[in-house]
């Protein structure tokens, strides 16, 4: 059973803020996803994980210096910007 | 529709200023919202087209690229509002193909917040209208690259697949469309959403017309590690008494089956058909909603209203900025998924739901194998219904069902084809073609010579 206080909780970990309407819609909808998702309890074999399907392993270019996006383009789409950074909010409360 | 030798006539008839006029005016005027973006600078592309400056496979051709699929200096929403002004400062490497082969790029096209969808009802933009029918949905998450193709307002498009986004579309817009094998196409400047399961790849209005699209995207980028580094050759060959298997466990309602089992009866004149079964599958639809939720929750942390997007007018604390960003630039499926997602990676849940997701992934690559050991090629009803009308799948669950076909496919990454069928009450049907890994060319071979085949009986 999916609570109100557990879709707060996952709304937290998401760093999305609901709104007091919201939170039972989402509640409701959690309940028959995650209850249809119970279905692989019923799966007993015991395999590796695949996390992804190509033979593929440690992937690297060669360690030459390349030319990156230019720093004018890089801000382009901030909308804080201060002396060629990007400007964050506070991290430390 | 229009093939790429039908717009080649047009231009050499009319003249390809004329041409694209016409076309953008089509978009414009357009019913469907096939679009979110028209590239207005390809009237300059058209200038260079008829000064013999564009020089390619695809020389003059127009293409529509979905609007996840970044494109330089072009508007790239995703069709999400959390992207409304998002300009890239980079193509996506399929960008960069199309225009070193002289494509001409008409717009961007609608799609499912995020690609998270099955109809393009999750879209910012608004829902993609069926082009057979207006009160029904074109399918998603690629709904305007299906329904551009149908309607004559492209000739070619370009869309992602992540559990059947571009098969879907394909199959109720009546146009053929493909995922290739996961790490043909490079995903780089591809909006990642699962990255484990997605693929770019071509709509088009016949076979031959979507092996030349995928000629020109395939091939080696080092700028996506999970590229396998392959170019893809189209060298079409017609073979005679192939092994079809018929997927058991992939169905649909009455009127699909009966479509689907006629154009069986046509591949039975000249083939081996049998059935196979997959018992992996009625665990995947699951698996892969938990997989997809996880890869979403952790790829869409990077819109936090700082470098691109959507922000906020007052630097408050990280917390408050971070979550009010999101809470207003996301859309309800979006948030969904990503909550879902992070629910099935937190503390406690990892194991009853990610970790078991993969282990039934295991299990799906090894019914594949296994059918692919004993048959040639694959196949199956793309979609389970016909095109659903306008707000049908309200339910989230309800669309998730909607995509049973389809998941399998990305969770064992080969490739699918979903080809136009027998249509049933005015609508098209689209039924997939799937083969073994890097068989795109066995695919597509089939794929021609069954497209010839029904329309001689049609």
């Amino acid at each position: 059973m999916i609570t109100r206080e557990d879709v707060i909780h996952i709304s937290k970990l998401a760093k999305v803020e609901l709104k007091e309407d919201e939170i039972e819609k989402f509640r409701e909808g959690f309940q028959n996803i995650l209850e249809y998702f119970n279905i692989l309890d019923e799966v007993e074999e015991d395999v590796e994980p695949t996390f992804q399907v190509l033979p593929l392993k440690n992937v690297f270019r060669e360690d030459e210096p390349k030319k990156s996006l230019e720093q004018v383009k890089v801000l382009m789409n901030a909308k804080h910007v201060e002396e060629g950074y990007f400007k964050g909010p506070r991290v430390v409360e | 529709m229009l093939t790429i030798s039908d717009w080649k006539e047009k231009v050499e008839r009319e003249g390809a200023r004329d041409s694209i006029d016409e076309l953008i005016e089509r978009i414009k005027k357009s019913k469907l919202n096939a679009f979110i973006t028209i590239n207005e600078d390809c009237l300059r592309d058209v200038e260079k087209f008829d000064n013999g400056e564009l020089k390619g496979k695809l020389a003059g051709i127009p293409v529509a690229v979905k609007d996840c699929i970044t494109t330089e200096g072009l508007l790239t929403t995703c069709g999400s509002k959390i992207l409304h002004d998002y300009i890239p400062p980079f193509d996506a490497h399929v960008v960069e193909r199309l225009k070193a082969e002289g494509a001409i790029i008409v717009g961007k096209t609608n799609m499912d917040e995020f690609a998270m969808g099955t109809t393009t009802e999750t879209s910012y933009y608004g829902v993609v209208r069926n082009p057979h029918d207006l009160e029904r949905v074109a399918g998603g998450s690629s709904g305007g690259s299906g329904a551009c193709i149908a309607a004559e307002e492209s000739i070619l498009s370009l869309g992602s697949d992540t559990g059947g986004s571009i098969r879907c579309p394909a199959s109720f817009c009546g146009v053929v469309g493909l995922k290739p094998t996961y790490g043909l196409v490079s995903r780089y400047g591809l909006i990642p959403y699962a990255n484990s399961l997605e693929q770019i790849g071509p709509f088009a209005a016949s076979v031959d017309d979507l092996a030349l699209l995928l000629e020109v995207i395939a091939g080696p980028d080092e700028r996506d590690s999970t590229n396998a580094r392959r170019e893809f050759k189209y060298n079409p060959k017609e073979r005679k008494n192939l092994r079809i298997g018929v997927i058991k466990e992939m169905g649909g309602n009455d009127y699909v089956m009966s479509s689907f089992e006629e154009v069986v009866e046509v591949i039975k004149k000249h083939h081996t058909v049998g059935e196979v079964s997959m018992p992996s599958f009625k665990y995947a639809l699951a698996a892969y909603y938990i997989i997809a939720m996880s890869e979403a929750s952790s790829n869409l942390a990077r819109y936090d209203g700082v470098r691109y997007g959507l922000s906020d007018e007052t630097l408050s604390s990280w917390n408050v900025f971070f979550s009010k960003v999101r809470a207003e630039g996301f859309g309800d499926e979006v948030k969904r998924r990503i909550m879902l997602g992070s629910y099935a990676l937190s503390a406690g849940y990892y194991g009853k739901y990610y970790l078991k997701a993969l282990k039934v992934r295991t299990l799906v690559v090894r019914d594949f194998k296994r059918a692919l050991d004993d048959f040639d090629l694959l196949i199956a009803p793309t979609m389970p219904a016909l095109p659903f009308k306008i707000g049908e799948l309200a339910d989230p669950l309800t669309m998730y069902k909607a995509d049973v076909n389809t998941v399998p496919i990305n969770l064992a990454g080969v490739p699918s084809l979903s080809l136009p069928i027998f249509e049933r009450k005015g609508l098209p049907v689209g039924m997939q073609i799937i083969g073994n890994y890097f068989e795109e060319n066995s695919i597509l071979s089939f794929a021609k010579w069954l497209e010839k085949e029904i329309k001689a009986v049609s």
